[in-house]
């Protein structure tokens, strides 16, 4: 009897995927065990007594949510003011994030004409992305601690922090949409003598507003999100007055502002849908 | 306008921002912030911490792939003749999930989850559940349908027509989607501590309300190499999966 | 299996529903354990032919038989019973790219398995014994444990053949089994299927381009023209003056396969995802 007829004779078939397999699931076992144990896993804590009890409670407020007219319109207002913070921290990280483009887009280089862009311009150029870099890595919540911290509560922390996170993200993003398109209209103006600003505002921009305005109304809307958020270090709005309601358990209070928000947030998604589509 | 509305109604206190004093803040604020500590102690309790962080951003994610892929099956139409009675239902309860951000969550939690990474990982959970439910419907909407109906032909039921037919073709965007999700979850991660969510955000928020800066400053560094380390893994990750 | 066609017409599967239908006024009987072939020139409604017998396409009036049972007339249960008795081959077999040679042939015994054992077979494929005959029938055993999008056109339709034979199906429909194979693969897969077929004694309708291999290998042959019969003859009587009528004005059909480029243009390419705008 041949290898060959022996090898036919015991037909039993193995699927060469199946080490790999085990060892994959095995693998993700082995992480699994310290991932829960670091984070503490235990579901059946939410079932015993002395956490279920106060949680049935209260989300047993939740209904009916609280909606006396006083309280009422002190949420009204407390949303106003998240978006009051949103719009604000949006026009400022505008101003952080418009000048630092405006150096760092390479297309506006005048040195990169002929050639090579000069050493300090490049480095000019490198040290306002780092800047942006260093803006946007720090989330706007660490921003809002900090602020938070100099000028006390209230909605300027939040505004300062909204600014800075943001304008990072938008100088960052405005950066790649100017770099992105055709440049030729842009270098030809340059070439012909206009000045920088001459040439991003008849050359460049017209080309990209549409993109630009976009992404800043787009960011705008996760401005309000964010804002709602920041409350709840103290920086003012609706999450604030969240986090007062929750730390007094008070589920019916609690339960009108989620629902506050829920339609805050889908009001703005409308909003900042239409405007993109009339916009762009 | 509204711009304009704004600033108008919101108290700002420019005055205290640009005052003497708070400036006189900012510049202890930021001398401090440049000289972290590394002291081996607190190095310790630091990379823990940051393991904490780590460990709820991927179960966080882990948990929102089970139960986004759960969710996603009631709320996508997947043929013509399906009549989908669950979509409405489940894309309201994914949408209100997706709606809440996650520190809201954490927040929530805390009453019954109490105070730990234990909340902030249920939290994570919960809104990336919202997020990935959505974002897998669509896939499994957009999916082709040639071998999901090859399969009906025959008399295969939906269960399995799933598990044979569509899921295969859309495992690539479902990995895509997850590992997008995980790099934004060690983000908020990083941050769901600030509430009392457990890992990195915690102890700053203890560090910075003790005006300790130097370990404030080690904290932001180390947030901010967890996130380039999970940005890197998702790409290699992202990479491995082309092939 | 018994089938009846009474009287059926129907539109192609894919044409809207105001289209002329593919097929009209169809009377047709197919005994358990025959085998057939359908011809025509392309547009004859071979396809939709098979797929009103397949339970794919409801007929617009007239009815089927299945082993003397109108499918749309039973419930839902009796319908699904039903249908795991039957398969359908497509000419581009629709697989998942990704999926496994053996899993996608595998799946063609899903309406023999429960729930568990599908799951089960997805970790480790149960029966795989069943795929290596099947494939091996086809001469592509060693492309078992191969991904589905690394075999070529011929050889996925060969897969989409071998899915066929691991069923249980008491009918086998298969459309154009041999658009994208060369020859001397034709004879093998057409014998492959008709010694199968007389195995478990299922009847084989299969739809072909290629005359001559009808002839050699079906002793009944269905000639379809402009979605009516043409003729419905044993093989032994089917003479060259009987298909050149049958193929008037299409005579370029009769001397070669009309191989259709453009079916077999690969599995289309994946949707392209769409955009994710996420804040952050």
């Amino acid at each position: 009897m041949t290898i060959n007829e022996s090898a036919r004779i015991a037909p039993k078939l193995r699927d060469p995927a199946w080490s790999r397999r085990v060892f994959w699931a095995l693998a993700l076992l082995v992480l699994m065990w310290p991932m829960l144990v670091l984070t503490e896993f235990k579901p059946w804590v939410l079932f015993e007594g002395d956490s279920l009890k106060p949680t049935l409670k209260f989300l047993g407020d939740f209904f009916p949510p609280k909606i006396e007219s006083e309280f009422l319109w002190l949420v009204f207002r407390e949303t106003w003011r998240t978006v009051a913070i949103a719009t604000a921290g949006i026009a400022l990280a505008l101003l952080v994030a418009i000048p630092l483009t405006l150096i760092s887009v390479r297309v506006l280089s005048i040195s990169a004409l002929t050639g090579r862009m000069s050493p300090a311009a490049s480095i000019a150029r490198q040290i306002v992305r780092w800047v942006l870099i260093l803006l946007r890595s720090v989330p706007e919540l660490i921003w809002a601690l900090v602020f938070v911290r100099v000028v006390g509560l209230g909605p300027t922390a939040g505004v300062i922090a909204i600014a800075l996170t943001y304008g990072g993200m938008l100088g960052k993003v405005y950066g790649e949409i100017l770099e992105s398109g055709d440049a030729h209209a842009t270098t030809s103006l340059l070439r012909n003598g206009s000045g920088r600003m001459q040439s991003f505002f008849y050359g460049l921009l017209p080309q990209n507003a549409a993109e630009l305005t976009s992404y800043t109304v787009y960011r705008w809307e996760c401005a309000i999100r964010s804002s709602a958020v920041l409350g709840f270090v103290g920086a003012g709005g609706l999450g604030q007055q969240m986090d007062t309601s929750m730390k007094m358990f008070a589920g019916a209070e609690v339960s009108t502002m989620l629902i506050m928000f829920m339609l805050l947030v889908w009001f703005a998604d409308l909003v900042s849908g239409w405007l993109r589509r009339n916009l762009g | 306008m509204l711009t304009v509305a704004s600033f108008w109604t919101l108290d700002l206190q420019w005055a205290k921002f640009f005052s003497l004093d708070a400036m006189k803040k900012m510049g202890k604020f930021i001398a401090e912030l440049t000289n972290p500590t590394f002291e081996s102690a607190f190095a310790k309790k630091l990379v823990i911490a940051s393991l904490e962080t780590l460990a709820m951003s991927a179960l966080g994610t882990l948990i929102a792939v089970v139960f986004g892929l759960l969710l996603a099956v009631p709320a996508s139409k997947s043929h013509a003749d399906d009549r989908a009675l669950w979509r409405t239902p489940t894309r309201l309860i994914l949408n209100a999930l997706r709606s809440i951000p996650e520190l809201v969550w954490a927040a929530l939690l805390l009453i019954s989850a109490g105070l730990g990474p234990f909340a902030g990982t249920l939290a994570l959970g919960l809104h990336t559940t919202g997020v990935l439910g959505r974002l897998f419907a669509e896939a499994i909407e957009n999916a082709p349908p040639g071998p999901a109906q090859s399969l009906r032909v025959q008399g295969v039921p939906e269960g399995r027509i799933f598990l044979y037919a569509t899921l295969p073709q859309i495992v690539p965007q479902l990995m895509s989607y997850t590992l997008y999700r995980w790099e934004n979850n060690i983000r908020a991660a990083a941050i769901l501590g600030v509430v009392g969510g457990g890992g990195l955000g915690q102890m700053l928020s203890f560090h910075m309300g003790l005006f300790q800066m130097q370990e404030t400053s080690s904290i932001l560094i180390a947030m901010m190499l967890l996130v380039a380390l999970v940005d890197a893994l998702s790409y290699l990750w992202r990479r491995a999966m082309q092939r | 299996m018994r089938v009846d066609v009474i009287d059926c017409a129907a539109r192609h599967p894919v044409a809207k529903l105001d289209a002329a239908p593919a097929i009209i006024g169809l009377t047709m009987r197919f005994d358990a354990g025959e085998q057939v072939a359908v011809i025509g020139p392309s547009g004859a409604g071979k396809t939709t032919l098979l797929h009103v017998i397949a339970c794919a396409l409801k007929p617009s009036s007239g009815r089927i038989e299945l082993a003397g049972s109108d499918p749309w007339q039973v419930d839902a249960r009796a319908l699904r019973a039903l249908r795991g008795d039957l398969f359908l081959a497509a000419q581009v077999p629709p697989l998942p790219p990704r999926q496994r040679v053996v899993t996608a042939v595998l799946a063609g015994r899903l309406p023999n398995l429960s729930l568990w054992q599908s799951i089960r077979s997805l970790f480790y494929p149960a029966q795989m014994e069943l795929a290596a005959d099947a494939l091996s029938r086809f001469d592509l055993d060693e492309k078992l444990f191969d991904r589905v999008d690394r075999l070529s056109g011929g050889e996925r339709q060969r897969v989409g053949l071998a899915r066929g034979l691991v069923t249980s199906a008491k009918l086998l429909l298969v459309d154009e089994p041999l658009s994208a194979l060369d020859p001397t693969r034709s004879e093998q897969a057409v014998s492959a299927l008709t010694t199968a077929a007389r195995e478990r004694g299922a009847t084989l309708i299969a739809t072909l381009h290629q005359v001559d291999t009808a002839l050699r290998h079906f002793p009944r042959i269905i000639g379809l023209r402009d979605g009516a019969l043409a003729f419905d003859l044993p093989a032994s009587e089917v003479t060259p003056e009987i298909l050149r009528e049958l193929y008037a004005q299409k005579l370029h059909e009769l001397a070669g396969p009309a191989i259709d480029a453009s079916s077999f243009a690969d599995t289309p390419a994946a949707p392209t995802q769409p955009a994710v705008m996420h804040c952050r």
